[in-house]
C-alpha cells in the first residue's frame, strides 16, 4: 500500500513541474532572457545601424533612404580619411607596443620571484580602474604647463630646455594617446600570456638546458611555438578593442587638436550624437565592420584549430 | 668543455630556479630592474592621482618652490568640494545601482543560457553557444548610434534603465562563456544520480549545479560589475541630465568646465571613482585573474 502511493506521487507531479521538466520548454525558457536581451539590444541595433548608414536620419526625426550618399560624402571628407589612418596607425603601433612589453612582463613574472601573486594583483590595476578615470590622470600628466614628465625632463634632468606640448600638436598628441593605450593594455596582455606560459611544462626547459640551449634558443623554440595559440586569441581581442577604442581619445583629446587625433569611433560619436547626424555617424561605424569581420574570422580559425568552442570536445 | 660538466652539479644543488646562466647579479639586471621599472610606470598615474587629490592649489600649480612629487600641506579641500558642492554622491549611487542592476540581470540570464547550452544539450546548442560568443565580438563603438535610437523608441532615454538593459549586451556573452566552462567542469554523473532519484531539472539546477558553480558565479559577477562600472560610451550617449550620469561620464562632462581645469577636484573624482572597483577587486583578485585567463585559455 505504502509503495503504491509513493509511486503515484512520483509519477504525478503538478502540471507546472511537469511543464518545466519538458525539455524543449525548459530549453526555451532558459535561453529566452539571454537571447531576448541580445536580439533586442544587439542584433536589432546592428541591423538598424546598417540601415541608418544608408539614410539621412537626424536625432528626433525619421530620415529617408539616400543610398550610398553618406559613404560617398565620407570618402571625400579629409577628416574621415584622416581618422581611418589614425585608427590603423593607433591600432598597429599600440598593439605592437602592448605585446612586446606585455610579453616581456609576462616572461619576467614567470621567473621565480618573491610575492608573485601580490605583484600580479598590482599589475592588473590599470586594467581594473575605469579607463576614463585613468585617462583623466594621463590628461593631467600631459598638461602643457604642469606636466610632471616635462618637469622631470626640464627642471630635474635638464635634458630639454622647454616644456613639451603633449597634446597641442598632432603627432605629439597621437604618440601621447598611444602611450596611454599601451599603459592600459600591458596588464591584460601580460596576465593572459603569463597564464599561457604557466601551461608550458618545465620539463621541456630542463631538456633544452641539458641539450645546451641558450635562453634565446629556449624562447625561440619552446616558448614561442607553445604560446602562439593563446597569443593569437589575446591578439585578436586586443586588436578588436584597440581598433574600436573610444574612451581614451574622447577623454584626453576629444579628437583635437583640429580633428587630428580622431579615431573612427570618436568621429562617429561626434557626428552622430552631439552633431545629431545619426545617419552619417552610423555610416562611419559601419565602415569599421569590414575590419572587425576580418579580426573575427581570424579569431574563429585560431580558436577552431584548438577545438576551443564548447561542446566540440564531446563529439 | 670540462667546465660545463663541473658546473652542472652545482646548479643542480641550488635548485631548479637557479639555472647555470642565471647568477644573482645577472638576475638583478635582467629580472628585478625591469620589473621595478614596469611597476613604477604602471602605478605612477595612480600615485599622481592620489598626490594631486590631497594637494592644495598653491602647491599644485607651483613646481618651483615645492617638490611636486610630495605634499607639504595635505588638504581635504578637493574632496570636500567634490562631495558637497557637486552631485558626486548622487553619481556614485547611480553608478552603483546601474552596475548592480545590470550585473544581476546578466548573471541570471547567463546562468540559464549556459545551463541550457551545456547541460540540457539540444540539437544546435553548439551553434547557439557560438552565436552568443560572437556577440562578444561586436564592440559597443559600432552599436551606440542605433542603440541610441532603440533606447529612444522604448522611452528609456535618460533613465538608468537605458544602461541596465544595454550593458548585458557585452556582459551576457562573456558571463555565459565563462559559466559554460564552469558547468563543463562539474561531473555530469552528479546530475544523472539526481535525475534517477526523481529530481526535476530545475531542482537539479538549484540544488546541485549552482552550488558547485559558485566560484564561476563569483568570477562572472565581479567581472560584470567592474565592466559595468567602467562602461563609458553608452552612458555618454544615452544619458543627458546631470543627475542621471554615471561617475566616469559625469567627471568628464560636469567637472570639466571652461578652459581652467580644477585638477585637484578632477583627480579627487577619478580617485574616488576608482576606489570602489579597486577595493572590490582586491577582495576577489584570484577569481578575477582566473576568469580573465580562463576566458582566453579555454
Amino acid at each position: 500500500m505504502d509503495a503504491t502511493t509513493w509511486v503515484a506521487k512520483r509519477t504525478k507531479p503538478n502540471w507546472l513541474a511537469r511543464l518545466f521538466d519538458y525539455k524543449p520548454f525548459l530549453i526555451a525558457v532558459c535561453l529566452a532572457p539571454a537571447l531576448g536581451l541580445l536580439l533586442v539590444f544587439l542584433t536589432y541595433p546592428l541591423g538598424l545601424g546598417i540601415y541608418l548608414a544608408f539614410t539621412d536620419t537626424e536625432i528626433g526625426g525619421n530620415g529617408s533612404w539616400v543610398g550610398l550618399e553618406n559613404f560617398i560624402a565620407l570618402a571625400e571628407d579629409p577628416i574621415f580619411i584622416n581618422s581611418v589612418w589614425n585608427t590603423m596607425f593607433y591600432t598597429i603601433v599600440a598593439t605592437l607596443g602592448k605585446f612586446v612589453l606585455g610579453l616581456w612582463l609576462a616572461l619576467l613574472l614567470n621567473q621565480h620571484i618573491p610575492f608573485k601573486s601580490v605583484l600580479r594583483a598590482i599589475i592588473l590595476l590599470p586594467y581594473i580602474v575605469p579607463t576614463v578615470l585613468s585617462a583623466i590622470a594621463f590628461w593631467w600628466i600631459y598638461d602643457p604647463q604642469f606636466s610632471i614628465i616635462s618637469y622631470v625632463l626640464v627642471d630635474q634632468l635638464h635634458i630639454m630646455d622647454h616644456y613639451i606640448d603633449f597634446l597641442g600638436t598632432p603627432w605629439a598628441a597621437r604618440w601621447s594617446l598611444i602611450v596611454a593605450n599601451i599603459w592600459r593594455g600591458i596588464p591584460f596582455v601580460a596576465i593572459t600570456l603569463l597564464a599561457g606560459l604557466q601551461t608550458i611544462s618545465p620539463s621541456l626547459y630542463e631538456a633544452a638546458l641539458l641539450d645546451g640551449a641558450s635562453p634565446w634558443q629556449q624562447f625561440r623554440h619552446i616558448t614561442s611555438p607553445l604560446l602562439m595559440p593563446i597569443l593569437a586569441i589575446v591578439m585578436t581581442f586586443s586588436v578588436l578593442f584597440t581598433f574600436t577604442d573610444f574612451q581614451l581619445v574622447y577623454a584626453i583629446t576629444r579628437g583635437g587638436p583640429l580633428n587630428a587625433t580622431h579615431l573612427m569611433a570618436t568621429l562617429a560619436f561626434q557626428r552622430g550624437i552631439p552633431g545629431a547626424q545619426l545617419g552619417e555617424g552610423a555610416a562611419i561605424a559601419v565602415a569599421m565592420i569590414p575590419f572587425l569581420i576580418f579580426a573575427t574570422l581570424f579569431s574563429y580559425y585560431a580558436l577552431g584549430r584548438r577545438k576551443w568552442q564548447q561542446g566540440s570536445s564531446d563529439e | 668543455m670540462n667546465k660545463t660538466a663541473d658546473d652542472a652539479p652545482v646548479t643542480e644543488a641550488e635548485g631548479p630556479q637557479l639555472l647555470s646562466w642565471d647568477s644573482l647579479p645577472r638576475r638583478i639586471v635582467t629580472v628585478y630592474v625591469p620589473l621595478v621599472c614596469f611597476l613604477i610606470i604602471l602605478l605612477f598615474p595612480f600615485y599622481w592621482m592620489g598626490v594631486t587629490t590631497f594637494k592644495p592649489n598653491s602647491e599644485l600649480l607651483n613646481y618651483k618652490d615645492n617638490n611636486p612629487f610630495w605634499i607639504t600641506n595635505p588638504t581635504l579641500a578637493n574632496i570636500n568640494k567634490l562631495l558637497f558642492e557637486t552631485d558626486y554622491p548622487r553619481w556614485l549611487v547611480t553608478t552603483m545601482g546601474v552596475a548592480i542592476g545590470s550585473t544581476i540581470l546578466s548573471l541570471v540570464s547567463s546562468v540559464l543560457a549556459a545551463y541550457a547550452i551545456q547541460r540540457l544539450r539540444f540539437r544546435g546548442s553548439d551553434y547557439v553557444g557560438l552565436a552568443i560568443y560572437a556577440a562578444y565580438l561586436v564592440p559597443p563603438s559600432i552599436l551606440f548610434i542605433p542603440l541610441a535610437q532603440v533606447v529612444f523608441q522604448f522611452g528609456l532615454f535618460d533613465t538608468p534603465f537605458a544602461l541596465i538593459l544595454t550593458y548585458p549586451t557585452f556582459l551576457v556573452p562573456f558571463c555565459t562563456w565563462l559559466l559554460i566552462g564552469y558547468f563543463k567542469s562539474i561531473p555530469y554523473e552528479l546530475e544523472e544520480c539526481a535525475l534517477i532519484d526523481g529530481a526535476s531539472r530545475l531542482q537539479i539546477l538549484r540544488r546541485i549545479t549552482l552550488p558547485l558553480a559558485v566560484p564561476g558565479l563569483i568570477s562572472a559577477g565581479i567581472f560584470a560589475f567592474t565592466l559595468s562600472w567602467n562602461e563609458f560610451i553608452y552612458a555618454l550617449a544615452f544619458i543627458s541630465s546631470t543627475e542621471n550620469k554615471t561617475v566616469p561620464v559625469a567627471i568628464l562632462t560636469e567637472l570639466v568646465q571652461g578652459d581652467i581645469y580644477h585638477w585637484g577636484s578632477l583627480m579627487a573624482g577619478a580617485l574616488l571613482g576608482s576606489l570602489p572597483v579597486a577595493i572590490f577587486y582586491m577582495f576577489f583578485v584570484e577569481y578575477y585573474v582566473s576568469s580573465l585567463t580562463g576566458a582566453v585559455k579555454e
